[in-house]
């Protein structure tokens, strides 16, 4: 493989990695708040999460674009605060993974939160569990595996990613041109034997992790 | 508070739902175990959620533990701050932990000096159960678990809520004798929610009667159950409860000495184990005599002074006869009172066909 695309495998990581955390940051109490309310507010906010599921990533990705510029107010705030621009940065790709993947960490967790049997937690605040406590002692325990999948979904799901970044991070080699860009560069310039060495690469990759995923689904809540 | 001294719960609740309402002001001892007993619907539960701050949705609840106010219209202590047990129906230990770590889980919150694991364990038959996943357990140990667990936490008082409910018939006497052990070492006072006069007689000492959201009266359970004037009393399954001594036992014949009052009883026991224990006396197994029986297969005759007569429907008749300080019932036809003319005052013999002690473990 040539050192763009070493740089490509690198950066697609990266930006995995980092997402996958701020998806897990943000994502898992979002789904606790979602998961214990109901509401025309709650489904709203649902709706909202689940929006990147439904609608072709250029869309977003166009918005973003637009919303990143450095005359539009976040742009500009970003440039304040760090001095950098944000749209084409690895900043913004961040920005753009954690919004693509939101509804494949919230939806798993969300349904697994809801799963957790509120006689379980009145036990905790019994036995003297505050809330916090009780996320932390009963909630989070129950719900490992499920965190577990929202964790890697939201990884694997960034990796293959396309659309909002092409419109977000345009392709600078290295610093925002990600695997899926770089393939699609191959094909563009007709070089197949290198696109299929990357498009292999990535099937393998997800298909080995989704094996690892659904290889002990027998694991259920309180079992 | 200073050891000894009397402390007590002040609760007033009032709670519509539909064309149920609950509205009860009582204050409860907080020693010994304290039931409440009602039939289903009364608003037994309710009222021992409201004391365990598990329902956010009451019309209105004030209560007071030891003079501190737990809540009011303006204040409420949070359930994890209220220093409280719960054993619920279902024993809702926690999946993820093993049976240590659900006694665990309560050691590591504890409110106050709780008693230690190893002693816990063995009131509750619960020693050899420790490294078990909680899903291997019978609903019987899933149960003595969780009141293990409740009692680790260190509670100043355990609540109850019909613990036997979900439980087969033997699983349920070895728990309720779990509890009469419990009741007997640990400190902790207890409320107890039941429907069941069985269990209730076996393990209280003061009881709350409820009935449609209404109380409908209260105190020592040895009083109540032996007085005319409640519900029990005209149940056909009434009956006296006696405090008994253990005295001698006769492995001849497979029989235990009681002594009540001065007098013996005789019960088919063997190797009773405390010295204290209480027996109950269902009021249409005593029958009257005015003269002492001779010749007689009834082992147990005891000399008493009827003190109140009261009808029950057309041919019955129910007896309170004083023992001492204590009574028993004689559920006897009202033609069979005529005929004796017995009076209120008179001084009688009570023959009693058959007597259990209550939460026997059996052999």
């Amino acid at each position: 493989m040539s050192p763009t695309e070493w740089a490509a495998v690198g950066l697609t990581l990266r930006l995995a990695l980092v997402s996958t955390v701020i998806l897990m940051l943000l994502g898992t109490p979002l789904a606790w708040w979602l998961s214990r309310r109901r509401g025309l507010h709650i489904a709203f906010i649902e709706a909202l999460v689940a929006l990147p599921l439904v609608l072709p990533p250029t869309v977003l990705g166009f918005y973003l674009l637009i919303a990143l510029a450095p005359d539009a107010l976040p742009g500009q705030v970003w440039q304040q605060l760090t001095g950098d621009q944000l749209a084409f940065s690895f900043s913004a790709l961040v920005i753009g993974s954690v919004i693509y993947s939101l509804p494949f960490v919230v939806q798993p967790l969300q349904q697994a939160f809801r799963a957790v049997p509120a006689s379980s937690l009145a036990a905790a605040a019994t036995l003297g569990a505050t809330p916090a406590d009780q996320f932390r002692s009963v909630v989070l325990p129950l719900c490992r595996r499920s965190l577990l999948v929202a964790a890697a979904l939201g990884f694997a799901h960034t990796v293959g990613e396309f659309g909002v970044v092409l419109m977000i991070g345009g392709n600078i080699p290295g610093e925002t041109q990600v695997l899926s860009i770089a393939l699609y560069d191959h094909v563009e310039a007709m070089d197949y034997g290198s696109a299929h060495r990357l498009a292999l690469g990535l099937v393998l990759f997800s298909l080995t992790l989704l094996v690892l995923l659904y290889r002990d689904r027998g694991w259920r809540l309180g079992r | 508070m200073a050891p000894g001294s009397m402390s007590e719960l002040q609760l007033s609740i009032h709670h519509r739902a539909g064309d149920f309402t609950l509205q009860a002001a009582q204050t409860l001892p907080l020693q010994g175990v304290t039931a409440l007993f009602g039939p289903s619907g009364s608003g037994k539960t309710t009222v021992l959620d409201a004391i365990a701050g598990q329902r956010d949705d009451l019309d209105s609840v004030e209560l007071t533990v030891d003079g501190q106010c737990w809540q009011s219209a303006t204040h409420c202590v949070p359930p994890w701050r209220r220093g409280i047990g719960y054993v619920f129906q279902d024993a809702r230990l926690f999946p993820h932990l093993d049976v240590a770590g659900n006694l665990a889980y309560a050691e590591q919150r504890a409110f106050g000096t709780a008693p230690s694991r190893s002693e816990v364990s063995q009131w509750l038959g619960i020693t050899e159960l420790q490294s078990r996943p909680v899903q291997s357990l019978s609903a019987g140990q899933q149960q003595r678990v969780a009141i293990a667990r409740a009692l680790l936490r260190g509670p100043r008082l355990l609540l109850l809520d019909e613990p036997l409910a979900n439980l087969d018939r033997s699983a349920a006497s070895e728990c309720l004798a779990c509890l009469q052990r419990v009741a007997r070492e640990s400190a902790t006072p207890m409320i107890y929610v039941s429907h069941q006069i069985e269990e209730v007689c076996a393990i209280a000492d003061h009881l709350v009667m409820l009935d449609h959201g209404r109380v409908t009266a209260c105190g020592p359970l040895l009083e109540l159950a032996s007085s005319l004037d409640t519900q029990l009393a005209m149940e056909d399954n009434a009956a006296a409860l006696l405090d008994v001594e253990v005295g001698e036992q006769d492995a001849q014949y497979g029989l235990t000495e009681l002594r009540v009052a001065e007098q013996s009883l005789w019960v088919s026991a063997t190797s009773v184990r405390q010295r204290l224990r209480r027996l109950r006396i269902p009021a249409r197994d005593v029958s009257i005599c005015r003269e002492p029986p001779v010749s007689s297969s009834i082992l147990n005759v005891l000399p008493v002074t009827i003190t109140d007569i009261r009808d029950l429907g057309p041919a019955h008749c129910l007896l309170r006869l004083g023992l001492q300080e204590q009574f028993l019932l004689a559920r006897i036809t009202r033609r069979s009172r005529d005929q004796l003319a017995l009076r209120e005052g008179d001084k009688v013999y009570a023959q009693i066909k058959s007597t259990a002690l209550l939460g026997d473990e059996g052999p």
